[in-house]
């Protein structure tokens, strides 16, 4: 459970546009008759990404009234899921894992360049306003550490060197190459395979 | 080594493509009907004889937790969900599965469904695999278009719907009540148990729940039969699994190898040995976070299934090995696991909740040399008074690490802990302010 901060400016409304409206009834439709609170995450999730990665409260409000339910259970939701970012964050999001699996192989360094590049503290943006960080705990992708998240897109096996390339990459307004960085296909080993050489090969 | 032909998961590093064409060349979807056709019985039969027990951590034998579903479906309807919530430290073999096996687990999916009377199907995957849930909603499309899934799905007269819900990164909902509270839009808390899921779950109806790797492994245990699977591995511990290795070693990678093998060949065979030499090695983390360490001497001959494990003090739980190595510090590592499960507690039970907290703080001022060498035997008293006091596993998964590093490196906290404030008075020792001020510059 984390702490989370609302954010002090508030937009005064809000309402889901043409294509949001269109996934969110898709979503509700998911679930049974009279069980659409359910769909409350996958709404929450379509305002995030509908206004700029992050979630107002207007916005709770509007999915509280879209699917007949307590503002109060919304706002539960909102805070309890980390995901969910109730300020404003660089247009790239940078989530860097530090859990101990990345830490043994150098999460930290990461940690470093991010400060050294973007931003002294977390959670803050670069000069540019685009670039924000945060140290987030394992988002499942170990064998790959050290590694991090970027909006939707995982970048594994990094360095600090590897990473410098890629915040310079955003600052030349370019998107990096989600995926490895070592070279490797997925989460084989790298030039040590013994499995599964036939499929390999085919 | 296992052979090549025996492993399920042979996409396992994509080599040939997820689509539906790659998938049945891989044997996907074959006979599926005529399995379906053998009915419930033989099918929930043939898995309890083949002895698979649950790949998500706890090791329940699937069949006998497919047999808790009443039989005749009554008044509420019957709901199969899965969990993709794969968020141990350690863990990422689900997430291989959905972007690179995403036929084997909707075929198992169906099976699975036929088996318990479940006409709809929840996927719940965690919201960072947002591109694995896009992949494997593709190959659900896919399987709709070829009428796999759907109305007669096969032509066998069963209904099947499968939709994909995505968390939101919250560890606890990887715990099956926890998981349906959040599918039914509400806080991941888990619920009390009993009543168990498998008579009131999802929307207070019956409800299987089981692991992505279970599910995606049952259809390839029907074709080839209870036999072969059994005949891998040695008795309650059967069959094949995918192993994580991660941490300190030379080649991190995936690899599916048989229930059993030794931990060593593990390491050397397929991850390339660890940094430094076998000799460098400090401890193994053998399933995850939430399993206790294990040193050197306990990991040179250590066979990995669940059983072995247990013999050990610990367990196989996922199977995400974390290696350590000498060049570590072990305590530093064992408090940024405190950390995380501190983050990660829901907050719903005070020993959990607070807890957590204390064994993190603690760790921190041992991994610093702050601490006395009382505090040592106070954060094992701590640990115990989390274990068995809560709703959920939380309790113990978050307890059980810590005691596993007093029990084996014991020596080397107290080595690094070695003044007395009452005997000395050395330094401002934060041993007696409130604990939660010290939270402020970690937090």
């Amino acid at each position: 459970m984390s702490i989370k901060k609302i954010h002090k400016e508030q937009p005064e409304t809000f309402q889901f546009n043409d294509k949001s409206m269109e996934a969110a009834n898709k979503i509700v439709s998911n679930y049974p008759d009279g069980k659409q609170q359910s769909a409350v995450m996958a709404l929450l999730y379509i305002a995030q990404r509908q206004n700029d990665n992050w979630i107002p409260l207007q916005a709770m409000k509007y999915i509280a009234k879209f699917l007949d339910m307590p503002y109060i259970k919304v706002y539960e939701v909102a805070t309890f899921y980390s995901m969910y970012n109730l300020s404003p964050v660089g247009k790239y999001f940078f989530q860097v894992c530090t859990t101990t699996p990345c830490m043994l192989r150098g999460a930290y360094d990461l940690v470093k360049v991010c400060k050294k590049k973007i931003s002294d503290k977390e959670n803050m943006l670069s000069d540019d306003g685009k670039i924000s960080w945060m140290e987030v705990e394992c988002l499942g992708a170990c064998v790959n550490a050290p590694m991090m998240q970027v909006n939707e897109d995982y970048y594994e096996d990094l360095n600090d060197k590897k990473l410098e390339e890629i915040i310079d990459t955003i600052y030349q307004n370019k998107t990096p190459k989600p995926g490895s960085y070592s070279g490797r296909i997925n989460t084989e080993p790298v030039n040590n395979r013994k499995t599964l050489l036939g499929n390999k090969n085919a | 080594m296992l052979k090549d032909e025996d492993r399920i998961f042979q996409n396992l590093y994509n080599d040939s493509g997820a689509d539906i064409e790659s998938a049945k060349l891989r044997n996907d979807w074959k006979e599926t009907k005529e399995i379906l056709e053998k009915g419930r019985e033989w099918i929930i039969n043939e898995v309890k004889s083949s002895e698979l027990r649950g790949r998500g951590g706890a090791g329940f034998p699937t069949g006998l937790k497919w047999s808790f579903a009443p039989k005749e479906v009554g008044s509420r309807p019957h709901y199969l969900v899965i969990n993709a919530d794969e968020s141990e430290p350690g863990t990422c073999k689900d997430r291989d599965i959905l972007r690179f096996e995403p036929h084997k687990l909707i075929e198992g999916c169906l099976i699975a469904s036929y088996a318990v009377n479940a006409h709809k199907c929840y996927i719940y995957i965690r919201g960072e695999y947002f591109n694995e849930g896009q992949k494997l909603q593709t190959a659900i499309d896919e399987a709709y278009k070829n009428n796999l899934i759907g109305k007669n799905a096969l032509n066998s007269g069963w209904d099947l719907d499968i939709y994909i819900h995505y968390g939101a990164g919250a560890y606890i909902c990887g715990e099956e009540t926890a998981l349906l509270e959040s599918l039914e839009g509400k806080k991941g808390q888990p619920r009390l148990k009993p009543p168990f899921p498998a008579l009131i779950g999802l929307y207070g109806c019956p409800t299987i729940i089981n692991n992505v790797e279970t599910v995606a492994a049952v259809p390839t245990i029907l074709r080839r039969g209870a036999k072969w699977f059994s005949s891998l591995g040695r008795a309650k511990n059967t069959g094949t699994k995918i192993y994580c290795i991660s941490g300190n070693v030379n080649n991190p990678c995936n690899v599916e190898e048989e229930m059993g093998v030794p931990l060593k060949e593990l390491i050397e065979t397929h991850a390339g040995g660890v940094i430094g030499g076998w000799d460098n090695l400090k401890a193994v983390i053998p399933g995850g976070s939430s399993m206790p360490m294990l040193p050197k001497e306990i990991c040179d001959n250590m066979k990995m299934d669940f059983d072995a494990c247990v013999e050990n003090k610990t367990g196989l739980g996922t199977a995400g090995i974390v290696v350590i190595n000498n060049d570590q510090d072990i305590i530093k590592c064992m408090a940024r696991i405190a950390r995380f499960y501190k983050h990660e507690s829901c907050g719903q039970c005070t020993p959990c909740r607070e807890g957590s907290g204390w064994m993190w703080r603690m760790l921190e001022r041992m991994a610093a040399g702050e601490a006395t060498p009382d505090e040592v035997d106070m954060l094992f008293d701590v640990t115990k008074q989390i274990e068995g006091h809560t709703i959920c596993a939380f309790g113990e998964g978050s307890s059980w690490p810590v005691q596993g590093l007093i029990r084996h490196f014991k020596d080397e906290i107290l080595e690094r802990n070695k003044f007395d404030p009452v005997v000395k008075k050395q330094k401002n020792i934060p041993y007696l302010v409130d604990q939660h001020l010290l939270e402020k510059e970690n937090a």
